[in-house]
């Protein structure tokens, strides 16, 4: 097995020079064939990730270690070892099977961070159906574009979400089965096709794995575009290999590491770098299902001797905003690694993670559609505060002409950031919309969607966007998303969605909206309509401004001018609108 | 006031499957707990700014200042008093 990464306590801003750091020779010897070695499969044979995960370390000796910490906001603990997963994973794939669920159905994950989420993710897999994580705090339209879109014969949640779900049952004919995880008999009456399941009494020592295969649908990630609906990127049971190595060498997670990922399994980095990634290692996590406070993260790392630790730059100006002290009140001797995902870090974070914690925060950059880290600083590599690292040995990563897909060899130049496929982890396809995912690839390139430009280093550095999703606390949000939605208001007549730069959250949605007669703006047509979207779409989604306007800007074709709201509100100088009325 | 506050909780952030099981009072964690999250809690904000005509500070709605019912209710008071 390759053993690198950083083994001489280097894992500090400016401790090696990048002459040093031998990154050719980790282009050189890092290949996805590794992790198809290390994992003992051979082209062609079976391959279900859930075995791996968890049924490959009970078989070599390891059930009694510990996979999953949980820890409930009052700070109840539950421990799970490998053993149990297996026995509980069993117990949902039968479960499942006996509700009528067969292979390559779409089961949705609706649920908090419980461990019925993690556990069932794997027992959904071993039936050989697949796994659609919906984030919890979805509203109900949020909820229905995605369940309608991937026609999900199942839902797995708990009461809190069930009043979504029901609301939404008429309108969903292929939502067969609900199933409630906490449901408590005599307390309430479930509804006609609702089952009770209380994973905790249904252990099974055996069952027969579904016989899938590397390129067999695993799970259905949605993601928000500019225009349309969200898109399911489907990924397939051999994104595993992808997921096993960048969580070895990028996350450095080794057998006796504690590891925390703060995000949840609702988006991408929850269930590649929460689940998959660190099982495949065998290696024990912890979960916390609590709002944030910052000391109550730091009290959650020192409880439980996290080694290495995996967040988001949101989070990271969250904790910066109360300083270090509360830092220096926890014993977090144990931490040793410290990785960022979701959007880009800036480099006072990154300075900060140094004074408060010794160490670098090293970023990531991936997607929901590349399934795994594409673009990273590596452990031992020296991080230069703002970029996004440099490419994953075994991939080829570059900027591009956004026109022609050819590579721009300049220093400094911005491009689109450019993956070459194929990679294990890569999306298969957008359900339901091949042609959209078609429109991804340029010239032999998968082309992300962001702009960057490369240093004479060879890192990246990120420039932006190149549409106008909005990055929110890490979260991709569609403005159509949000202002189709507004639009069902009774009282909005057109309506606008941007992102607003925030120094926490890098971008907030802020709404412009122009009201049908009869309706005047006021505080509590604001408020309304703020609970309004996040009700039916998400937190994320939810306006934290409302500007009420006559009119929108649009161009000749009736397109509304988001860059244009996007620009004034930023201050720029908008100079003669012409050209963009003819966009 | 704590009554106010209880039932817009009660009514925008709580399921009603939800809302018939939970014990919600003035000293139920909300933010630690995931009642109200960070991105909902503007919302909350706007709430209090409108019904009790305070301003509220960005710096002054943290989560702590949030997490409670009778923690909200200082922070109000705080304001109305001027502070």
């Amino acid at each position: 097995m390759i053993e690198w990464g950083d083994k001489s306590g280097m894992n500090m801003g400016g401790g090696t020079s990048i002459m040093d750091f031998d990154y050719a020779r980790l282009r050189r010897e890092v290949s996805w064939d590794l992790a198809k070695r290390e994992l003992g499969y051979t082209d062609g044979e079976p391959l279900n990730l859930a075995t791996i995960c968890v049924d490959r370390h009970v078989e070599a000796g390891r059930g009694d270690k510990l996979a999953l910490v949980h820890e409930t906001h009052d700070g109840t603990l539950r421990h799970y070892t490998y053993r149990d997963l297996m026995r509980l994973t069993n117990g949902w794939a039968q479960f499942l099977a006996g509700a009528g669920l067969k292979a390559t159905d779409r089961v949705c994950v609706f649920l908090d961070r419980v461990p019925e989420l993690y556990i069932s993710f794997m027992g959904i897999l071993k039936l050989g159906a697949v796994v659609q994580p919906l984030f919890s705090a979805f509203g109900e339209e949020a909820f229905f574009q995605r369940a309608e879109d991937s026609r999900a014969a199942a839902v797995i949640t708990q009461h809190k979400h069930l009043g979504k779900v029901r609301k939404l049952r008429e309108r969903l004919p292929d939502l067969k089965t609900v199933i409630v995880i906490d449901h408590e008999p005599g307390r309430r009456e479930l509804h006609a096709g609702e089952i009770a399941y209380d994973m905790h009494a249904h252990v099974a020592d055996r069952f027969e794995v579904a016989k899938t295969y590397a390129e067999s649908p695993s799970v259905l990630h949605y993601t928000s575009g500019t225009t349309g609906k969200p898109k399911g990127a489907l990924h397939v049971h051999s994104s595993i290999f992808a997921q096993y190595l960048t969580t070895k060498l990028v996350l450095d997670l080794r057998a006796d590491d504690i590891y925390w990922c703060t995000a949840d399994p609702g988006w991408v980095t929850g269930t590649s770098y929460g689940i998959i990634g660190p099982w495949a290692l065998g290696v024990t996590q912890v979960v916390l299902d609590a709002g944030f406070s910052s000391d109550r993260w730091y009290a959650t790392m020192a409880r439980h001797k996290v080694t290495v630790w995996y967040t988001a730059p949101t989070a990271i100006r969250m904790l910066m905003k109360d300083g270090i002290e509360p830092v220096k009140k926890h014993d977090l001797s144990a931490l040793r690694h410290m990785c960022s995902v979701g959007e880009p870090l800036n480099p006072e974070a990154v300075h900060w993670g140094r004074a408060a914690f010794g160490l670098d925060f090293h970023d990531t950059f991936w997607q929901t559609e590349t399934g795994a880290i594409m673009i990273t600083n590596l452990p031992g590599m020296p991080v230069k505060p703002g970029s996004m690292g440099r490419p994953f040995p075994a991939l080829e990563a570059a900027v591009v002409d956004q026109h022609t897909g050819e590579p721009i060899r300049e220093a400094g130049h911005v491009g689109m950031i450019a993956i070459r496929p194929p990679w294990p982890s890569m999306m298969r396809t957008y359900w339901n919309n091949t042609p959209t995912y078609l429109k991804k690839f340029l010239n032999g390139w998968y082309i992300c969607g962001d702009r960057a430009s490369v240093d004479a280093d060879g890192y990246f550095w990120f420039s932006g966007r190149d549409d106008d999703v909005i990055n929110t606390g890490g979260h991709l949000v569609g403005p159509f998303e949000i202002e189709s939605a507004l639009l069902e208001h009774p009282a909005v007549a057109e309506s606008a969605a941007i992102g607003k730069p925030d120094p926490i959250n890098m971008e907030v949605v802020k709404a412009f909206v122009a009201l049908r007669p009869g309706h005047a703006p006021s505080s509590d047509l604001e408020l309304e309509i703020m609970n309004f979207i996040r009700k039916k779409l998400s937190p994320l989604a939810m306006p934290q401004e409302i500007e009420f306007v006559e009119r929108l800007p649009k161009t000749r074709s009736g397109k509304i001018m988001r860059r244009l709201l996007k620009a004034k509100e930023m201050g720029q100088e908008i100079g003669d609108t012409s050209t963009l009325e003819d966009d | 006031m704590k009554e106010m506050i209880l039932e817009y909780i009660r009514n925008e952030y709580i399921d009603e499957e939800e809302a018939e099981d939970m014990e919600l009072d003035e000293n139920t964690p909300l933010i630690s707990s995931g009642i109200v999250d960070s991105f909902s809690m503007v919302s909350l904000k706007r709430f209090l700014e409108k019904k009790y005509s305070i301003s509220i500070p960005d710096d002054q709605a943290t989560p702590q200042a949030f997490d409670t019912v009778t923690k909200i209710i200082a922070l109000v008071q705080r304001f109305q008093k001027g502070a």
